[in-house]
């Protein structure tokens, strides 16, 4: 057995006993949903981070960094300075106002059925992308670490899938929680050490590490080029560079304030001064690892080179590689096990915030207007909902295949947050004239804009030349209509422009008297949901 | 004991109550002291975080130059993201020291006055 594989069941085995703990602990929808909101704020905040820092951070930023320099590293300061947004406008609110998603946030003051199922269904699209994107990741990282055990990308995916479910369905959000500590503190500490590696590679002297960044060669067209990593441009070039990465920055600054994984982490706590600490914790947390990224990245551009890293495996083997370069096979295979943990974690939030949202949003409250016929029934529906998402999610990322590209199906995820969820979540909070049809508009234009533009965008349309196959081969053959690869600057804008209007053309009174109500409770707590004994 | 139904935190009943605590003088100074401080930090926030995109996309040349031996301005302003989140971080923290110590406040009034309103029940009677 590889050493690989014997870290990863160690990893699953102890998770396993966490959901077995969690399963005898947890009674009632509060337990289930929201961790009988007892989660201290350090637990939170490592939680946070485990639910965030995902395979597309660990993975695809190192290899991002690696190929495109101080390009990729942009990705990296956008992942963290998200959180700001999350600490001043939305974590300290959403504690205060909701109960379990953040369709509750919405139907204190609004139309609750349209709101709900709309949201429900903006949570499950957003929660769905992201988690094909780390299922084709964990699939593709088994087929390329573990090729001689005889474990297929297919039985990976499914593996994961199948773990993901048991941490859910058995465990809810106490064992989704203590999962994502695990992980966190793994992938930080497995971060921290291949940092130090790379240091100790050039002596822990930062000029000599930087200057070897400054001189990576490349092959370009059969000649070798010698590149500088540090200075920027080697990604978003001219004439449509400078406004994609905007585009880009756009959906960062508010696009994880919209995450539906993210948000729900912020019931589990007591109060919302919890809430708020956590996100400090969060941000320590995360922030020191995206720093770190930049360091892993230019290092493996450096150790290992960026043509080596196209070759075997793309973007997504760098970080491991790199492992490999440093410390050998043995290192290799941890960081590799760290990595699935890094997935499997991230899956398990998903999978929790869009069965939570379809059984509290959509079957409770839409079909059922919000009287639970039988106690127990929608923790009942948030199972069976966790059965189906995952299965679709198993089957989809099985048809996608090893090669998709894992942190384009994330920004994916995030644009749709950013442009429907973020809108809406807060002008309900600080706008009193916010209506439902304001509601409506803006998550339905944000869903559709973010969507459309997408694929009309270089990411699915572009014309190959005949001897590209596979997955880098454009899914429709045509010039593209939208030249961005990131959507934010047309559709979160968009996203606003439609609430605004939504708003304004009809008149809606409750809404309006009904926002002291709301207020109130978002920034004093009064009336906010209480922690229960599990 | 497995099938509780949750317990309902409490709260006002009825919509005057909610108006009458959003038109108080106490709530509204917790929101002109919120606004004083999260206006400015998310507004600064935004500014500065852009700011590297504009720098990067349309002053190449300036965030290519190098600064300590082969860094760039762009690394180092990129790096300095990180510094000022964690500043602007540490200093709402010690902000909402403040935000809390009035929330308090504002709680137990709404305690007090609902006992207040219970009395003149009673002596009603």
């Amino acid at each position: 057995m590889s050493i690989s594989l014997a870290v990863f069941l160690l990893f699953v085995a102890s998770t396993l006993g966490i959901t077995y703990w969690a399963a005898k602990r947890s009674r009632g929808a509060s337990a289930y949903f929201a961790a009988g909101r007892r989660i201290t704020a350090w637990q939170n905040g490592f939680a946070v981070a485990g639910d965030f820092m995902s395979a597309a951070s660990f993975l695809g930023l190192i290899g991002l960094i690696a190929l495109q320099g101080i390009d990729g590293f942009l990705y990296s300061v956008g992942g963290f300075v998200a959180f700001i947004t999350i600490l001043l406008v939305v974590a300290e609110p959403l504690r205060n106002t909701g109960k379990y998603t953040m369709g509750d946030v919405l139907a204190y003051r609004l139309r609750p059925r349209p709101v709900r199922a709309l949201a429900a269904l903006s949570t499950m699209t957003v929660a769905t992308f992201y988690m094909i994107a780390q299922m084709v990741g964990a699939g593709a990282l088994v087929t390329l670490l573990l090729a001689d055990s005889g474990v297929s990308y297919n039985v990976a995916v499914l593996g994961v899938g199948v773990l993901m479910m048991v941490y859910v369905i058995f465990g809810g959000m106490l064992a989704t929680t203590w999962v994502q500590i695990i992980k966190a503190i793994l992938l930080s500490g497995c971060t921290l050490i291949l940092t130090l590696l790379v240091l100790r590679h050039f002596h822990f002297h930062l000029i000599e590490f930087f200057a070897a960044a400054s001189q990576i060669t490349r092959l370009q067209h059969g000649q070798a080029v010698v590149t500088d990593f540090l200075q920027p441009g080697l990604h978003y070039k001219l004439p449509h560079g400078p406004l994609d990465l905007i585009s880009l920055s756009l959906i960062f600054a508010f696009g994880t304030a919209g995450l539906p994984h993210v948000l729900v982490k912020f019931y589990t706590v007591p109060d919302a001064r919890t809430a708020r600490n956590s996100v400090v914790w969060a941000m320590i947390l995360i922030g020191s690892f995206y720093v770190m990224t930049s360091v892993l990245g230019l290092g493996a551009a450096v150790l290992v080179g960026p043509d080596t890293i196209v070759t075997h495996g793309g973007t997504n083997m760098a970080g491991p590689l790199l492992a490999q370069a440093l410390a050998g096979n043995v290192f290799l295979a941890v960081v590799s096990a760290v990595a699935f943990a890094t997935i499997l974690a991230v899956v398990a939030g998903l999978m929790i915030s869009a069965s939570t949202s379809f059984a509290h949003d959509f079957w409770t409250n839409v079909v059922h207007r919000g009287i639970e016929r039988k106690s127990g029934e929608s923790v009942l529906v948030a199972r069976i909902a966790a059965l189906a998402v995952g299965a679709v999610s198993i089957l989809v990322a099985i048809a996608l295949g090893p090669t998709s590209n894992v942190l384009i199906l994330a920004t994916f995820g995030m644009a749709v947050a950013a442009s429907a969820n973020f809108p809406v979540l807060a002008l309900s909070l600080f706008w009193r004239r916010f209506n439902t049809a304001g509601a409506v508009a803006g998550l339905t234009l944000g869903l559709l804009a973010a969507t459309g533009l997408i694929v009309a965008g270089p990411t699915f349309m572009g014309i190959d030349p005949p001897n590209v196959v596979g997955a880098s081969r454009h899914v429709i053959q045509a010039q593209p209509w939208f030249p961005f690869e990131n959507v934010g600057i047309v559709s979160v804008p968009l996203g606003f422009f439609a609430a605004f209007m939504g708003t304004l053309l009809c008149k809606e009174r409750s809404a309006e008297t009904k926002f002291n109500e709301l207020l109130v409770r978002a920034q004093t707590g009064l009336g906010a949901e209480r922690g229960t004994s599990y | 004991m497995s099938h509780r139904a949750e317990d309902v935190p409490p709260q006002p009943s009825d919509q005057n109550q909610w108006d009458r605590i959003a038109g108080s003088e106490p709530f509204n100074d917790l929101l002109q002291l919120k606004k004083t401080f999260i206006v400015p930090a998310f507004i600064f926030f935004l500014v500065y975080y852009f700011a590297l995109a504009v720098l990067v996309g349309y002053a190449p040349k300036l965030a290519s130059t190098r600064v300590i031996g082969t860094i760039t301005v762009a690394y180092l302003f990129a790096l300095s993201q990180f510094v000022v989140g964690w500043i602007i971080a540490a200093l709402y923290l010690l902000a909402s020291t403040r935000f809390d110590a009035l929330t308090k406040d504002i709680l137990e009034r709404v305690v007090v006055d609902k006992v207040v309103r219970k009395d003149e029940r009673q002596g009603d009677k």
